[in-house]
């Protein structure tokens, strides 16, 4: 990837999960962990890859976007604040009585595709946008991003089996394979590994990257972009609480908002972050 | 007379897909390896291109009916009332309730009409689940005529729709020149001034029945049919109250949370009288021949009779 546009997308990635430390402090609630986990990839999609338009957000031509791990809508969000869709500001009322900013994406918010946070639905909704585009003779391309835990849901695999038998080439879900969930390791909880081989079975092209480099992020995406006759599973190495220090890796940062001197801490590495991007 | 024709909803459903889907181009069918059962195999044999088989897997179904309808197609996600409104109730909520999209549910196999199959797949339930959800319209239709007219009126309409439709062949009652169909307004069968009888679905023709005979032991009962439980046509259901002074409702589907109560739910803010209700009791049902489960659960013509004898001395 060029230089330049990786820089680029890093400080926007830096923005967003400042968004996302913003959003859940004032909200005192909400999911920073999943949030920070995606928010790269999240920026590569709006920023880089996806045809979309925050000044017309209901193109029947665009791509679309589901978050089925709808929980972290922060970053969802905070993405669609930078692109925007709306002020950076409403980021502050996320969560609060008369919002507009829900706790789980809505699809009357501008900018969200679909209603999400149930998990296992967002990917069959993806299935029937991404089913709907190709036989209509459309060229758009559909994206959800999952949890790794998520897939822990029975219908994540009816939709897999669906996506796989009806060819959606133009469908592309990212597993956020943090390592995480609520209740501990996924591997402890009830676990869904091995998740490559699982998707690769139910005949999906199953590509790995590292969330958090867009040269790896990148290369996924263009190598997606190639697939045509089948969906594709980006299983994305990703570390919960990204660009926190003490929020990485932390089970405990999956549902919980920091709390003021946290929120100083955590927007002071940030800021000093995209300081150091912006020399 | 003439012999009455007797027809499953669930083959008008079918044939009123096929026969719509020429005029409305973003028709398209899904069912989840019951077209035979659910006669959505009638569009797929004309149109295959817009049917899609998810197989047995309805969570995903609704999911994927939620996406296509999110990207402009007109869906009817098919399948047993068990498994639309009962296993995938939540997807029903959260993907296509909650954003309010055009998503067309055509749940057949409704009630305890199932027959042999037995309480596993006769779903008693479905109408009390779909009420729950906010935006959600429910038709469920008596005949054959209304069925199909039922398919068209959800066709044009905007937002959810759950319609149900039944295994049993049923009497044809409704003249399909002269029928029309309105959305939320209930059908005067019959004028009576004694008692309102509230019907739904097949029991509408019990209920018409049952008129008759009480007409000739010199009750005057006033026959109502309401196709859309949902939004219930609350006007009409008040002034047979109010002009009647007691209800009996008849359906097939538990007492708890069905047009019962919905009846009662209407009545009791505007005009409390007495709503005594014909249904499926707290129980479930079990396997035999369908017009004998009918009998035997009380949802008959006769039942009918003697509950508004019962519910007349009310007044």
């Amino acid at each position: 990837m060029d230089a330049k546009l990786k820089k680029d997308l890093q400080k926007i990635a830096c923005k967003v999960r400042m968004g996302v430390i913003e959003g859940t402090y004032n909200a005192k609630s909400g999911h920073p962990g999943g949030s920070l986990s995606i928010s790269d990839t999240l920026t590569y999609l709006y920023f880089n890859k996806m045809n979309v338009d925050a000044k017309d957000p209901e193109n029947a031509d665009r791509d679309r976007f589901v978050l089925s791990k709808g929980h972290t809508a922060p970053a969802l969000y905070s993405v669609l604040a930078q692109k925007g869709y709306f002020s950076v500001d409403e980021l502050k009322s996320l969560r609060h009585i008369g919002a507009l900013l829900q706790g789980h994406p809505c699809i009357h918010i501008p900018g969200v595709d679909m209603s999400s946070g149930s998990l296992g639905q967002g990917i069959s909704a993806a299935c029937g946008m991404a089913l709907a585009g190709k036989i209509s003779g459309k060229s758009y391309n559909v994206y959800t991003i999952l949890g790794d835990g998520e897939i822990e849901e029975g219908q994540v695999w009816e939709a897999a089996m669906f996506a796989a038998h009806y060819g959606l080439g133009n469908l592309v879900a990212v597993v956020d394979n943090n390592g995480l969930q609520i209740d501990g390791p996924i591997t402890e909880v009830c676990s869904p590994e091995p998740i490559t081989d699982k998707f690769a079975a139910f005949g999906w092209h199953v590509i790995t990257m590292d969330a958090h480099d867009f040269d790896s992020i990148d290369a996924a995406f263009e190598e997606a972009s190639k697939v045509t006759d089948k969906p594709v599973a980006i299983i994305q190495k990703s570390v919960k609480g990204k660009g926190v220090s003490f929020m990485e890796n932390q089970v405990g940062w999956h549902g919980t908002a920091p709390n003021k001197e946290q929120y100083d801490q955590a927007m002071a590495e940030l800021n000093a972050q995209l300081k150091e991007l912006e020399d | 007379m003439a012999d009455v024709i007797k027809k499953a909803t669930r083959e008008s459903y079918g044939e009123a897909l096929r026969d719509l889907a020429e005029e409305y181009k973003d028709l398209v069918v899904l069912d989840a390896d019951l077209a035979a059962a659910t006669k959505t195999g009638i569009f797929k044999k004309a149109y295959p291109d817009r049917f899609f088989d998810c197989g047995i897997a309805e969570a995903n179904m609704m999911g994927v009916a939620a996406g296509l309808a999110a990207a402009g197609k007109i869906p009817f996600a098919s399948t047993f009332a068990m498994f639309a409104a009962g296993r995938a109730y939540e997807i029903v909520r959260n993907s296509i309730g909650y954003p309010h999209l055009n998503v067309k549910i055509g749940a057949t196999h409704a009630g305890i009409s199932v027959g042999e199959d037995g309480a596993t797949h006769q779903c008693n339930e479905d109408i009390a689940l779909m009420r729950t959800i906010p935006g959600m319209t429910i038709i469920n239709p008596c005949d054959d005529v209304e069925a199909r007219a039922a398919v068209k009126a959800a066709l044009d309409f905007e937002g959810p729709v759950y319609m149900r439709f039944g295994r049993l062949a049923v009497p044809v009652i409704n003249d399909a020149a002269t029928y029309k169909f309105e959305l939320g307004k209930g059908v005067v069968m019959k004028d009576g001034k004694d008692v309102t009888i509230v019907a739904t679905g097949l029991m509408v023709n019990e209920a018409v029945e049952a008129a008759k005979t009480l007409e000739a032991e010199g009750i005057s009962a006033r026959v109502v049919n309401i196709h859309t439980i949902k939004p219930l046509d609350k006007e009409l259901i008040c002034k047979c109250a109010k002009e009647t002074g007691v209800i009996v409702t008849a359906e097939e589907h538990s007492v708890i949370g069905g047009l019962g109560s919905a009846v009662a739910d209407a009545v009791t803010e505007c005009c409390p009288v007495p709503v005594v209700k014909i249904g499926v009791n707290d129980e479930f049902g079990h396997s035999g021949p369908a017009v004998e489960l009918l009998k035997e659960f009380g949802l008959s013509a006769e039942n009918i009779v003697k509950t508004v004898k019962e519910a007349v001395k009310l007044k």
